[in-house]
Parts: C-alpha cells; structure tokens; sequence
C-alpha cells in the first residue's frame, strides 16, 4: 500500500522541513529555558557540593553568605569544635569580583578556603597548597593553568583548574586561600587607605601625643580584617546534623542549617525569583510553541483538504487518510524535537549562563511536542473526515 | 454485483433530489427514469444548471437523493435510501469517475494515482501497479509513468484520471464531461477507448458533455432540462 504520508511529505519535502526546523527553533528555545532553569540549580548544588560541609554556621538570624551578609569571628570556629558531634570546623569566604587583566576581565565568585581544603571536580593541576597567591580557577572563567592574574595589589598564579563549579548566577567559581579572600574583601585603595590613615592620626584620642606607639596598633586593627562569611562544620559519624545543628544555635548565639535546609536555601528561596520567572516564560514558551505547533498541523490539513476529499471520492477509508495526518504530525514534532535538541547542544555552550540539558527534560519535552502533534492531528483529523466527497468536484 | 445479461447495469426509477426546504427548496432532478445497459455508452446533454452534474452524483452515491429507486447491475443501492452501508467501497469497487478536471492526487506520481485505487481493493502492490502500467500503455502515456502531476500537461493529467477511472475495472464509469479539457483529436480518442471498454469490459458508461464534436457518436442520448430526463435516439456514428 502506498504511504499517503509518505508521498505527502515527498512531494513537498523542503516546506515540510523548513516547518520542522521553525518548529525546533522554538522547541530548542524552549529547552534552553527549561535547561537555563537546571544550570541554576545545578550551580547552586555545585556551591554545596564544593563545601562539603554538614552544617552551615553563620551570623545569627540571617539566611547565610549566599542570601543575605554574614559575619563570624575567623576564631569563632574553636568553640564549635568543643561541641559534641563536631569533628571538624573551617572557615570558609565568599565575594564576587572582576578578575584579571585589562582586556581579560571576568566575573568571578571568589572561595576563601583552607589551603588544605580538598577541591571537587579538579580536572587540571592540583589543589591549594600553600597559604598565599595562589589560585584554582573553573575552566568557564577563560583562565589557564600557569596564568598569572592581578587581584587588587597581589599576583595570584594558577594552579589548578575545574570543571562545572560556578555561582547560582552563573559567575566561575575561583578558590584561594582564605587569608587572601578576607584580605581582598577588605583591602581599600591607596587613596583610600592614605584618607583613613590621616584620619585615625587627626583623632586625639586615637592618637595620643602621650603615647606615640598606640597609633600603630589601632591602625594595625583598623586595617586587618578577622571575619569569614560562615563556618563550614562536619559532624562525626553517627552524629545527626539537624542535632548538632539544633546544638550550636543552642550555645553559641549563631544560626546553624543543616546542609539540606541550605540547599533549600540556595535553591528554594535564593534563585527563587530567578526560576518563577524562567517557569513562567517557560509556561508562556511551552504554551506559545504548543499553539504553533497545532496550528501548523491543523493548517497543512486545511490545505489538503481538497485532496483529501479526492481521497474520499476514491474510496480512501477514513483510516489511511487519519494515519496520514497523524504520521505527518508526528513526523513534523519528531523533525522540529530533533532540530531543536541539536541546536541547543550547539547553542548552550554560547550562553553565558549555564544550561544543563537533562536526560529527563529532555524526554519529557519530546513526549509533550508527540501529544501536541497528536492533539492538533485530532483536530485535523476531524475537520478531514468531515469534509464531503462531493467537495472535490466543487459540488 | 455483477453484469448479467438482460440485466441494466444502471436502473433509475422516480429519482428526485430538492436542494434545501419549505419556501427556499429548489428541486434539481424530478422522477428521472434512466436505463443503461452494459456494454453502452450513453449521452447526457443538457443546458448548464439543468441538472446533470446532481444527476451523475446521485448515481455516483457522492450525494444523497431525495426519494426514488437505484439499482446497479440489479441489485438495490437507493430505495428512498441507501441501502449499501459502505457507500465509499461501493465508489470505489463499482464506480469509476471521470471528471471535466482531472483531481488527481498531486502527492502521487502517474501511476501511484492509478495504482493506489487496486491497492485500495486489496490487490498486492505487484498487481496494481501493472495493471496501472497497462492502463497508461493503453492511453499512450506509459512515458509519463514516474512524472509527479504538475509535470503532466492538463491532456496527459486527463488520461490519468481516465486510466484511474478503469483501474478496478469498475461495471459502471459516470464521466462529467471528460473530453472538456482535451483538443478534438484527443477527445475522439478518449471516447474511442470509452467505447472500447464499454464493448470490452462489458462497463455502462454515462458520459455527460457539451461537446458538439462528440454528440453524434452516442446511439442514444438523455436530454436533461429543469430537472426533467427525456431520451433521444442519438446518431451513432462509428469512430
């Protein structure tokens, strides 16, 4: 038997395509979406994952160093360490700075950690391990291992470098030891420093003429900076977090969160706003691309339905002209799924935010544009079997 | 449904059809009482809105008839109302239609527009494309066999439509004005091998036209005016 779609689609193979294509083009937007969406998530589970921490300490009532400003004593971490559970307690920093030389500046999300901190997905060089001027930098930041790179008045030399750590805003992520991190939050320019300086010396009493050393100390206090954004704990085995966790508020007048209630933090309210509003454009796209997609397949029915009732003239069962539109409907989501796929594989690499294809998005997409082809097929198929033989001849 | 002598392939009787109701009813045919006999070629003449097209579809179980009686080699299709469920298998099986304008599928080649009719009836994809190939042999176009529709002139796009028309060797070819579309040595063709099937195929052939180059090849012909059948021994003249 011969294949009316078949033949159909033969017959006008390059307009069947260049609307398959159309289609991807919105299918593949729509992806992008959906998978600007995931790269949000993902890169704020990437933050935790990078931390590695049970328990989150930070400044008492506040969301933490990703939501809203946190300040701890560098010391502070000794007396969690004295809690029961806690086997381990490290400082940890967070700022996010323009990096780099003049014509190579990048965003980047600064991680003042232990040197002796361990780094997740290392794929080049090799960890912190020395105190100062030294860098880890991602692979999204343009940095390469050996690069030497300017951070306010110090050099910081690359020495290692990951893959797929970034910001919940999509910025690279970029470790250095801590001391530097809290250094660079707190380091002033020149002018800056020249201004407070005289100041503090203009202050009698800040600067006494009977005691001429005291100004060294006060400016040695004024100028250093002995706070971390949060204290990265874990606990021992056996140990529950929410425990220990519900522990430390207890004693020492800060907020612990247990890493699943950070993540929902990060996720959850965090970038919250940022996804309601990728959800709803992806909504709007989802619904605007099913609607073009149905129209396109209820049209190319509309302009066959002389045909069609030629078919019927003929004898053609109803069967073999309703398998024609569906498999045209199919076939025209399956060409617009498949474009739309490729060109966001070769698309998202461009986008400065990170768009994480998932495996189950993707299936999900292609089973939502088969029903729309489906559902529009319908009611092309409707109006098709409705219309009378007799329309061939114009009777 | 098959022919059997003494049997007419095309029974009429009281046949009527009124477009619409009430005040705005038009009536288009009026107790036409028509008989064809297989292996006949009758004309069917008759002034533009008299009726023939509606006529011809009623015959062809495209459009329905208000009341009256129809009966294909002998057997009842229409007693104020159909009798035969799968009126579209009977199109297909029993009837073929020549059309003035071709409406062929554009999406099929030559042959496939002939072929997909067998292959409708069950036949293997074998089959049907060489009778499809013998027909365009038989209509002189076997050159055009692989040439997509708009390819073919609109004489060539005609004998497809006619070889479509033959393609289930049906007992009963209803042809509305056929030879429109062609020059006059190509419509004496066409009627020459409308006739040859009709001897043939032993097929009853009702051929509406306008075409005064042909009237006279029809030994008998009806007349439609008003919606009123009248029949007329015609010339018969030999092609």
């Amino acid at each position: 038997m011969i294949s009316l779609a078949y033949r159909d689609i033969g017959n006008s193979f390059g307009r069947y395509l260049f609307t398959g294509l159309g289609i991807g083009l919105l299918i593949g937007v729509t992806l992008t979406m959906a998978g600007v969406f995931r790269g949000m998530v993902e890169d704020g589970r990437a933050l935790l994952t990078a931390a590695d921490a049970d328990i989150w300490v930070v400044q008492q009532n506040t969301l933490g160093p990703f939501a809203e400003p946190s300040s701890l004593p560098d010391d502070f971490y000794r007396g969690l360490l004295t809690l029961e559970g806690v086997d381990q307690a490290r400082n940890i920093a967070y700022l996010t700075l323009e990096i780099g030389t003049a014509e190579n500046k990048v965003r980047v999300m600064l991680q003042g950690i232990d040197p002796s901190a361990p780094i997740p997905r290392l794929v080049a060089g090799r960890p912190l391990t020395r105190p100062h001027y030294e860098l880890v930098v991602d692979k999204r930041s343009g940095f390469h291992l050996g690069d030497v790179i300017p951070i306010h008045r110090h050099r910081y030399k690359v020495v290692g470098v990951t893959e797929g750590m970034r910001s919940p805003s999509g910025d690279p992520m970029v470790f250095l030891p801590l001391k530097d991190a809290q250094e660079i939050q707190f380091l002033k320019d020149n002018d800056a420093v020249y201004r407070d300086r005289k100041r503090l010396q203009e202050n009698p009493r800040l600067n006494p003429a009977a005691n001429p050393g005291l100004i060294d100390d006060v400016e040695t206090a004024f100028f250093s900076n002995h706070r971390v954004n949060a204290i990265l704990v874990n606990v021992r085995s056996g140990y529950d977090s929410h425990r220990v966790a519900a522990e430390i508020k207890k004693w020492l007048r800060v907020t612990a969160y247990p890493k699943d209630e950070m993540e929902q933090i990060l996720i959850g309210n965090l970038i919250a706003m940022a996804s309601k509003q990728i959800g709803l454009f992806l909504v709007i796209l989802t619904i605007v691309t099913a609607a073009i997609i149905a129209l396109t397949v209820y049209s190319m029915t509309q302009t066959k339905l002389k045909e069609i009732a030629v078919l019927k003239l003929i004898g053609t069962p109803n069967h073999l002209i309703s398998r024609m539109i569906l498999l045209e409907a199919l076939g025209l989501g399956l060409i617009g799924f498949l474009s739309g796929k490729l060109a966001v594989t070769y698309w998202a690499p461009l986008f400065p935010k990170h768009v994480v294809m998932q495996v189950d998005d993707t299936l999900r997409a292609l089973v939502i544009t088969l029903l729309i082809c489906v559902l529009a097929s319908i009611a092309g198929i409707r109006s098709a079997l409705a219309v009378p033989p007799s329309s061939a001849i114009g009777g | 449904m098959s022919a059997v002598k003494n049997i007419p392939a095309i029974q009429v009787e009281n046949l009527s059809k009124t477009y619409g109701s009430g005040a705005s009813a038009v009536t288009a045919l009026r107790d036409i009482n028509m008989t064809v006999h297989t292996g006949e070629v009758v004309g069917l003449l008759g002034p533009s809105g008299s009726g023939k097209t509606t006529l011809l579809q009623c015959l062809g179980a495209i459009l329905d008839p208000s009341g009256g009686h129809i009966a294909l080699g002998g057997e009842t299709l229409y007693d104020d109302g159909w009798k035969y469920h799968d009126r579209r298998a009977l199109r297909r099986d029993h009837i073929g239609f020549i059309f003035q304008r071709p409406y062929l599928i554009p999406f099929m080649n030559a042959t496939e527009n002939i072929a997909f009719l067998p292959m409708l009836q069950g036949k293997s994809n074998r089959m049907a494309y060489q009778r499809a190939r013998d027909l365009l042999e038989l209509l002189e176009i076997a050159h055009r066999a692989d040439a997509r529709i708009e390819q073919l002139s609109g004489g060539e796009q005609q004998r497809v439509s006619i070889a479509r028309a033959l393609a289930n060797d049906p007992p009963v070819i209803l042809a509305d004005e056929p030879t429109a579309p062609l020059d006059s040595h190509r419509a004496l063709i066409v009627m020459k091998l409308l006739h040859q099937m009709a001897q043939k195929a032993q097929t009853a052939i009702i051929v509406v036209t306008h075409d005064e180059n042909i009237i006279p090849l029809f030994r008998r012909l009806y007349y439609l005016r008003d919606g009123v059948l009248h029949e007329e021994q015609g010339e018969g003249k030999p092609l």
